[in-house]
């Protein structure tokens, strides 16, 4: 039996308002193999540790209980603690008396058998501990960032910049995401393509990055520090070292398309770059839609090629690379309106997406920057905005508030009125959220300067009578139904998550909530970084956010993967599972379980009889597994063990609280 | 193609032509209708709290009448009735026993509750209900009119789109009619405020036959007999409003049927 | 008092029969928006639920607002926050009608001609004795 020491926290009064800290103590002097008990106030102080330390040389303790808060909170402390005083750091057990005792019980009465109870369990894993030791990794110094909005082109920047290599992978043929797609930004009006095209060339011209677009990610496998990633680059059918990005190519072709980029207002041909600010400005033949492609006939681009870098055998091209860290920026759609048909969207030609809205703006847009009624070419007398569509709606949209939606709603009516003073812009708004620098006074503006008028209420209907809409709501302030003879009906959509996102988070083993965006590994203290070490998320692919936060997330995901990357070796986790290749059937339930990827078959050699068999187990690679012990459940034989939390350790735990009752 | 029938009250009474109409296109389209026997209203409001147990009990008997064969109606009301009645019973084990018990039925909410409507897309399909159009309604602008009861709860009813319905639009372009779509076909006729409240019902019917007329509508068809009263009672000038039974006929070339049946 | 001990049963009983909280409802007015019968009533189907949500239970027994209720459903089908008013409605008219142990209908008070009496649907008549009655 080793020689084991007991040390019980009071938290201040967090632990011993409730428990009784010298009946705890007197207790752990009579469990088997503790040779010390103590306490002390704040164990997690310098003193505390101290304390600790000084006892584990002076009674010659083997092994280490703490009872304190959750090993969540400290268990690196006294961990690191245990390892000063020249023990191995998995010597140490964590009894939580906070949270799982003193937190959640007012009596004393109950409170203290119950600490007792817990440490005794403690104590008797604690007797079956054994060293365990960590594995050192390599770093390859080299970063992925996966899409390329402002969120990835910030990041991939900030990365470039500290002086690593990154490569941006981009799915559309240009970089610039959604924001791209704008006219001018909240709070200030700047317009989106000049603060915007600058970053983009930046990127382009940058030594340290390296930009694929048109491209994806296909596989990803291994671990922090070492991701072998699969990337696809799809063919473009351009010889880009001989594109001079002169647009004849799609000046001549005879093939158009609905415009993605304009939200499938306008037409782009099939030879195309999606706007004139394209990074990198080398056009892509969408081969589903060529003519040459479906039909064996065409090749007009090529014809009137002058630099002949029109390739229509062009393959796509597999990339196989190592990474250091991933970054995930993959942003954010707009929600898909059909299920709202009281608003006739995708039914009349003037109710349009906020997106869409956007795109009348742009002198690149559909209408070439003219903003007028799709259904005759018009200028609308009046335009009516509805907020909330799809946003905090659980019947048929998302629980969520999509939170850019106020902002951008204020900023689009401003933008109109601006076009066109004399039109009348009504917002339907249920709550206006407008926390933001400068957005409050921003809302303001467009109420008292510009006139926009703000009905706080909601709209039942758009009904289409003759000419124009007939918008039937009501403004709740006023108890007033309304009746609203509109030109131009414009539906602010929730944002939701890519439609490949989950997809995306499969691959890489990440989470993702309710909605389908990344969920990050602590809302509050860990808010880039994923549950799987070494991949971080930022922008509108973890929540709905504006341009600012998109901003100061991906620089501060840009921080958190140089700080690894900076590292010449990482520590994996030590608690990993083990195979017993002896008693391994070889039936790999636990490969198809393993959620990192950790598991796989190998050769074990064994004599029968003389004769030197060969058979097929299971092996564990120590650093992918994160020692969430899912093996050990599946493994029919019992052959896989989670070490440090053996099956003896846990039982041994379970016969100690029962001991209690 | 056999079915159960149940007509319900109006349907003999201030409804009638909607039944001849109906049985008679039925029969040309070989779609059998067999008549509940003994049976009794359908309880005319579909009870919206859950103490009121006794207004499930007609229509539930109905239900168990049908002794689980597939239970056709023609009114819009019954049809709601039934169908979310058939829905409470599938759906709340304790109000089913409680009213199956009381009735002495035993009943579990099977059988398929349909309107003669879903019959004719989803049964009979409105391609072969089109071949067998020998007059059809070249030339009529025709507006549809649903109301609510069809398609509302849409999570009970499964009818249709609850905004953008098309069962009545296809089942007039396969008669050959000119379709004209207007705003306020699925807006509410009034319904029984008609009773109380006058000026109200007219109020929302005659927007909805105004609305109709603009868009260049010659007649309206409507499911419900309720709402073809609300529609024809308003202020200013009215349209013609047809169970949608009768232009069924009317393309069938059954028509002169319905004069026999009527006698 | 509002919040008083028989506004907690009057809701729970509500909220029981209807299956539907009140306190739900954000207030958005989507119902009042979208309401057929709107322009006829005095508390917008909105102001319904706000008043239950308040407790204001005396002012709902005075309104019309339950009365005019067509019970159309259209509210319901576009709510937000999933909650049937439609229903909530009918909770308000069943506790009205047994609160004052009257019914809002008698024969006596149909204003109907003999003409329209003749033509009025029989389901009419039936359905509005089964909502005004009890
Ligand atoms: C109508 C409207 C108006 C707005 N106006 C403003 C405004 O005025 N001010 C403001 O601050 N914010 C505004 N916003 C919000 C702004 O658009 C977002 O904050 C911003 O675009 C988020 O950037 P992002 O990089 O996170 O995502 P995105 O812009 O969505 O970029 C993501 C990128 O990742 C790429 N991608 C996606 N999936 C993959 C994949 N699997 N592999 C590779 N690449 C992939 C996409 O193609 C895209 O390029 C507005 C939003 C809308 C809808
Ligand atoms: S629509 Fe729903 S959430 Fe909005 S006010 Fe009406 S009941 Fe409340
Ligand atoms: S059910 Fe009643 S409150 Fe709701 S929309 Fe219809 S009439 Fe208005």
């Amino acid at each position: 039996m080793p020689r084991i020491g007991v040390f019980i926290c009071w938290c201040g009064t967090n632990i011993a308002g409730t428990v009784e800290i010298e009946q705890v103590v007197n207790a752990a002097r009579s469990f088997p193999g503790v040779v010390y008990a103590g306490d002390y106030r704040y164990l997690c102080s310098e003193v505390g540790q101290k304390l600790i330390k000084d006892t584990i040389k002076k009674e010659n303790l083997e092994r280490v209980v703490v009872g304190t808060c959750s090993p969540r909170m400290h268990e690196v402390t006294f961990r690191k603690a245990v390892a000063e005083a020249g023990l191995n750091p998995y010597l140490l057990e964590v009894a939580n008396l906070r949270e799982h005792c003193s937190w959640v019980h007012k009596d004393p009465a109950e409170a203290t058998p119950k600490a007792i109870a817990l440490v005794r369990a403690a104590v008797s894993k604690a007797s079956l501990d054994e060293p365990l030791t960590a594995l050192m990794l390599d770093v390859e110094k080299r970063a992925l960032v996966i899409g390329g909005g402002i969120a990835g082109i910030q990041a991939a920047l900030d990365i470039a910049d500290s002086g690593y290599t990154v490569d941006l992978v981009e799915k559309e043929p240009s970089i610039g995401g959604r924001m791209a797609q704008l006219e001018k930004t909240f709070p200030t009006l700047d317009c989106a393509a000049c603060i915007l095209t600058p970053k983009m060339v930046e990127v382009a011209q940058h030594p340290n990055i390296n930009l694929l677009t048109y491209s994806e990610v296909e596989a990803v496998s291994g671990f922090v520090g070492q991701f072998d990633v699969r990337i696809r680059s799809r063919a473009r059918s351009i010889d880009p070292s001989k594109c001079t990005g002169c647009g004849i190519c799609y000046e001549k072709c005879p093939a158009k398309v609905p415009s993605e980029f304009d939200m499938e207002l306008g037409k782009r041909k099939v030879i195309y770059v999606p706007f004139p600010q394209a990074v990198p400005n080398i056009p892509v033949i969408d081969r589903e839609n060529c003519l040459y492609f479906k039909r064996g006939r065409c090749r007009i681009c090529e014809k009137e090629c002058p630099a002949e870098a029109i390739d229509f055998e062009q393959q796509d091209e597999i990339i196989e690379r190592r990474y250091g860290v991933i970054l995930v920026a993959t942003g954010f759609d707009s929600m898909d309106l059909t299920g709202y048909g009281e608003y006739g969207y995708g039914q009349h030609p003037d109710v349009l997406s906020a997106l869409q809205f956007e795109r009348l703006f742009n002198a690149s847009g559909p209408t070439a920057g003219q903003v007028v009624r799709l259904s005759n070419g018009r200028p609308p007398q009046r335009v009516v905005f509805i907020q909330c569509v799809g946003s905090r709606d659980i019947a048929r949209g998302q629980n969520y508030c999509s939170k850019i939606c106020c902002m951008f709603t204020s900023k689009q009516a401003i933008l109109l009125k601006e076009k066109l003073p004399e039109t009348e812009a009504y917002i339907f708004y249920i709550d206006l959220r407008t926390a933001g620098k400068g957005y409050e006074e921003f809302q303001r503006r467009a109420a008292e300067e510009y006139g926009v008028i703000y009905l706080r209420g909601s709209v039942g209907k758009v009904f289409p009578e003759g000419e124009r809409l007939l918008v039937r709501g009501v403004d709740s302030l006023s108890g007033r139904p309304l009746e609203i003879e509109a030109d131009l009906v414009v539906l602010a959509a929730a944002s939701v998550p890519r439609r490949d996102a989950p997809e995306l988070a499969r691959l890489m083993s990440i989470n993702s909530d309710r909605y389908n965006f990344f969920d990050e590994a602590h809302p509050k203290l860990r808010p880039v970084e994923t549950h799987t070490a070494g991949i971080f998320i930022a922008g509108a692919c973890q929540a709905p956010k504006d341009i600012p936060e998109a901003v100061a997330q991906a620089g501060a995901a840009a921080a958190k993967a140089v700080t690894l990357l900076s590292k010449e070796k990482l520590q994996s986790e030590a608690c990993v599972a083990k195979v017993d290749p002896a008693r391994c059937s070889g039936c790999l339930h636990c490969e198809a379980v393993c959620p990192y990827g950790a598991i796989a078959a190998t050769e074990t050699e064994e004599r029968v009889r003389g004769e030197l068999l060969t058979r097929t187990v299971a092996e564990v690679n120590p650093a992918l597994c994160q020692g969430c012990g899912c093996c050990t459940m599946t493994c029919r034989s019992g052959s896989v063990t989670l070490q440090g939390y053996t099956d003896e350790q846990m039982l041994a735990e379970v016969d100690a609280l029962c001991l209690q009752r | 193609m056999h079915y159960r029938y149940f007509p319900g009250c109006t349907l003999k009474t201030q409804a009638k032509e909607m039944e001849d109409t109906a049985l008679a296109a039925a029969s040309a389209l070989g779609i059998e209708l067999q008549e509940l026997p003994e049976w009794q209203c359908c309880g005319a409001v579909f009870p919206l709290s859950d103490d009121e147990l006794i207004t499930l009990l007609s229509p539930v008997r109905t239900l168990a009448a049908a002794g689980g064969e597939p239970l056709v109606s023609l009114c819009a009301a019954c049809h709601h009735v039934l169908k979310r009645a058939q829905e409470v019973i599938k759906r709340n084990p304790d109000t089913r026993e409680k009213v199956t018990d009381f009735l002495e039925v035993d009943y579990a909410g099977e059988g398929r509750v349909l309107h003669f409507l879903e019959v004719l897309r989803d049964d009979l399909g409105f391609d072969r209900l089109k071949e067998q159009v020998s007059h059809p309604l070249a030339g009529r602008k025709i507006a549809a009119y649903y109301g609510c009861l069809l398609l509302r709860p849409a999570k009970e009813m499964q009818f249709d789109d609850p905004e953008n319905p098309t069962i009545m639009e296809d089942l007039l372009r396969s008669l050959g009619a000119e379709v004209v779509s207007t705003a306020y076909r699925t807006e509410c006729c009034g319904a029984y405020l008609s009773v109380t409240e006058e000026k109200v019902a007219t109020a929302t019917a005659e927007k909805i036959v105004h609305s109709a007329r603009r868009a260049g509508a010659e007649a309206l068809i409507t499911a419900c007999p309720l709402c073809r009263y609300n529609l024809e009672n308003i202020g200013g000038p009215a349209l013609p409003v047809y169970y949608f039974s009768e232009l069924l006929a009317e393309a069938l070339g059954v028509a002169a049927l319905k004069e026999v049946a009527r006698g | 008092m509002i919040f008083s001990e028989s506004y907690h049963r009057f809701i729970d009983e509500l909220k029981k029969n209807t299956g539907q909280d009140p306190n739900q409802c954000y207030q958005c007015a989507k119902c009042s928006a979208g309401c057929p019968v709107v322009a006829a009533m005095d508390l917008l189907p909105h102001q319904v639920i706000r008043y239950l949500q308040l407790g204001l239970l005396g002012e709902l027994e005075e309104s019309r607002t339950p009365w005019i209720c067509a019970s159309c459903f259209t509210c319901a089908a576009r709510c937000p926050r999933d909650l049937d008013l439609a229903r909530l409605m009918e909770g308000v008219r069943l506790a009205v009608l047994r609160l004052r142990e009257g019914n809002r209908l008698s024969p006596a008070d149909l204003e109907l001609t003999p003409e329209q009496l003749e033509k009025l649907p029989a389901q009419a008549l039936v359905s509005s004795f089964r909502k005004y009655a009890k």
